[in-house]
């Protein structure tokens, strides 16, 4: 690989790292305040599968960077400008039913994502594609459940269902979007075509809530920004947490 | 009762006895003395509330963890206790009480939970103080309750003894690491360990001769071993691993006695033992408190499942 | 609440040619999710390849009145175990 296309891959590892990265930290804010002891437990897991995928996408992207970088040095010392997650990923976890949907639409758009960059020619990424879909598979089956559960439930499940799925209905653009280095990585058969999930995308999930009492938002609203670094006022609060042993002590083996 | 009634539960309790004194194992469904019955429940309940309750202090450190595999080992730990909690509760389950019941009286301040977790965890170091020392002392007597006389208690502390091994472990991984690096961090270190050192030890509880529940407990072989017993157990493996890795135990009387052939130690401060129990300890309110509002805010998502499964129950009802 | 979810017993096969073995119980609404539970909560070290799941008021137990009629009569068939034949040491491995 000549060098220009290894940072790129390397820059790419790192979006996919990052939205794994915060994703994880979200869904780890829930241990012990689960709504019941099993549930607790079951989203501990799904949190343990992301942390563990984010050190599989910094850990690659460390390699590809090589010098001093390693999973925690892009972990634990880039600021709020220089994260590229998505920005869905970084909204405070919210009651248990915000939790679930930004869950379940991010669980449909994985299985999908994660089938096609397990096809990348970059034989890392699809590699940890494959092993990351087998978790996907079963977060998805959770989550999708979840959305039936509460959608039925109570009148105070659908309304929370609802509120939950207005408030994230204008993050979802940002995930079909491609930019200049996913389309040229694209072309190369490394990166995965974005665009093209947001047709599949919406069939399932419209097929999904079509079966509830909630009512899947038209749009007229839609916020991106964070491959950029233009995020949300939440991250750097999150990093904050994240980072603060680092920052403090600077320099030292843990 | 009438003279009948009353040799049958003599009997009844003589059999029980002898089965208890010949080793065997006491079943869901077998005839019990009442008070064995509330012993195991208060006991076993004890024991799950304070895994749960145990989940904060370290669950303190979850975001903040220093590095990505100590993100990972700190969050699948914490989980374990959720899980033990839950092993535990079903434990108790069997013996006739529902989870929600024991969650009631732990809320309501009737059930109690391990007073070392009313002590804050202030630093890095405390995750690595916790995993060390208190798990230390928790795997102790949990080792010792593997023999205990009730079936499903001891099952359960079995599979807990199994995956606890690596509890202590990575706390101890934890104080090396900080022992090896900067003098802040052995410092941070020493300071846990100062910290947490005289709580460890009385989470065996009070000295055998005070302890409400001891007698009875060993004759029916809940318990196996005594706190003191135990208390020392613990002392004397932990001695030498902080001698490894040159952090030091803040009692000055801490010495080998080689004719007793253990070490000798000072005596605990009984008084703050009393206080942190009786509700003066730093986090006893916060805990309790964390663990009500998860559990209130939880309750419409159970609600939630009830309906669901009701209406379900209606749907099937109507197309059959 | 929990007390409105139903409770399950939970059934685990470690490796392929064992059986089954009850490992505990746990709380769901349906059979469905608590074998994810199950899954999440009783293998969380891969202790499984198979899990069983039964709704816990469908185990119809021996009562420990029966033991006599039940286990007693049992109790005098030492042939039907192997230590009941005393071999020739040559061939004692078998």
């Amino acid at each position: 690989m000549d060098n220009d296309l290894t940072q790129a891959t390397a820059d790419y590892a790192v979006r996919l790292g990052d939205d794994a990265l915060i994703l994880g930290h979200r869904l780890s804010e829930w241990c012990s305040r689960g709504p019941f002891m099993e549930e607790d437990l079951a989203l501990t897991n799904v949190a343990l599968d992301y942390i563990g995928r984010a050190r599989m996408f910094l850990g690659y992207a460390a390699q590809l960077r090589g010098g001093e970088c390693t999973e925690d040095t892009l972990a634990y010392q880039r600021d709020c400008r220089e994260f590229t997650n998505l920005l869905i990923n970084e909204l405070p976890r919210g009651d248990f039913a915000f939790t679930m949907v930004r869950q379940y639409l991010l669980d449909e758009h994985s299985l999908l994502f994660l089938d096609q960059l397990g096809r990348s020619s970059d034989s890392e990424l699809a590699a940890i594609a494959g092993k990351a879909i087998k978790e996907s598979r079963y977060h998805q089956r959770r989550s999708r459940e979840w959305m039936l559960r509460l959608g039925d439930g109570t009148e105070e499940s659908q309304r929370r269902l609802q509120n939950a799925l207005d408030d994230l209905w204008g993050y979802t653009p940002e995930l079909f979007l491609m930019d200049e280095l996913e389309t040229a990585l694209y072309e190369l058969g490394i990166a995965v075509d974005r665009a093209a999930l947001q047709a599949p995308w919406q069939a399932a999930v419209h097929s999904v809530f079509s079966e509830t009492a909630v009512t899947v938002p038209s749009g007229g609203w839609e916020v991106v920004g964070g491959r950029t670094g233009y995020h949300t006022e939440h991250l750097g609060h999150l990093l904050s947490d994240l980072q603060f042993v680092q920052r403090a002590y600077p320099g030292c083996q843990w | 009762m009438t003279n009948d009634s009353l040799q049958t539960e003599a009997q009844l309790n003589a059999d029980f006895q002898a089965r208890i004194d010949a080793e065997e194992k006491i079943e869901p469904r077998d005839w019990m003395p009442q008070k064995y019955r509330q012993n195991l429940i208060r006991q076993i309940s004890q024991h799950a509330h304070s895994e749960v309750i145990g989940m904060q202090p370290e669950g303190n450190w979850i975001t903040r963890a220093p590095t990505l595999h100590r993100k990972a080992v700190l969050l699948a730990k914490v989980q374990d206790e959720c899980g033990h909690g839950l092993y535990l509760y079903s434990a108790a389950e069997t013996l006739g009480i529902s989870r929600e019941e024991l969650i009631q009286a732990l809320h309501s301040g009737a059930a109690k939970y391990a007073s070392i977790f009313n002590y804050p965890s202030l630093t890095w170091a405390d995750i690595g103080a916790i995993g060390w020392l208190v798990d230390g002392a928790a795997i102790v007597n949990q080792v010792s309750l593997q023999r205990t006389s009730y079936g499903p208690y001891a099952r359960g502390m079995v599979r807990i003894c199994k995956e606890e091994s690596f509890h202590q472990r990575q706390g101890y991984h934890i104080m090396m690491t900080l022992m090896q690096g900067s003098a802040a961090q052995r410092e941070m270190a020493q300071d846990a360990v100062n910290r947490f050192w005289w709580p460890s030890l009385m989470m065996f509880g009070p000295h055998d001769a005070e302890s409400a529940h001891s007698a009875q407990s060993m004759t029916w072989k809940i318990k196996r071993q005594s706190n003191d017993e135990l208390r020392q157990k613990f002392v004397d493996q932990t001695v030498e691993q902080a001698e490894v890795i040159g952090i030091s135990l803040p009692d000055p009387d801490l010495k080998w006695n080689e004719e007793r052939g253990h070490y000798d130690f000072g005596e605990i401060d009984w008084k703050e033992f009393n206080r942190v129990i009786n509700g003066s300890g730093p986090c006893n309110r916060q805990r309790l408190e964390h663990h009500i509002s998860a559990h209130e805010e939880g309750a419409w998502v159970r609600d939630a499942i009830a309906a669901h499964e009701a209406k379900k129950q209606q749907r099937a009802n109507r197309a059959a | 609440m929990s007390h409105h979810m139903k409770l399950y017993e939970v059934f685990i096969r470690s490796r392929r040619g064992l059986d089954h073995k009850h490992v505990g119980s746990l709380h769901a609404e349906d059979a469905e999710q608590a074998m994810e539970y199950a899954r999440d909560l009783y293998t969380r070290r891969s202790e499984g390849v198979s899990i069983w799941i039964v709704n816990s008021s469908d185990i119809h137990a021996s009562q420990e009145s029966d033991c006599e009629s039940f286990y007693d009569p049992l109790d005098d068939k030492p042939y039907r175990h192997a230590t009941h034949y005393q071999l020739p040491d040559k061939v004692n491995n078998m």
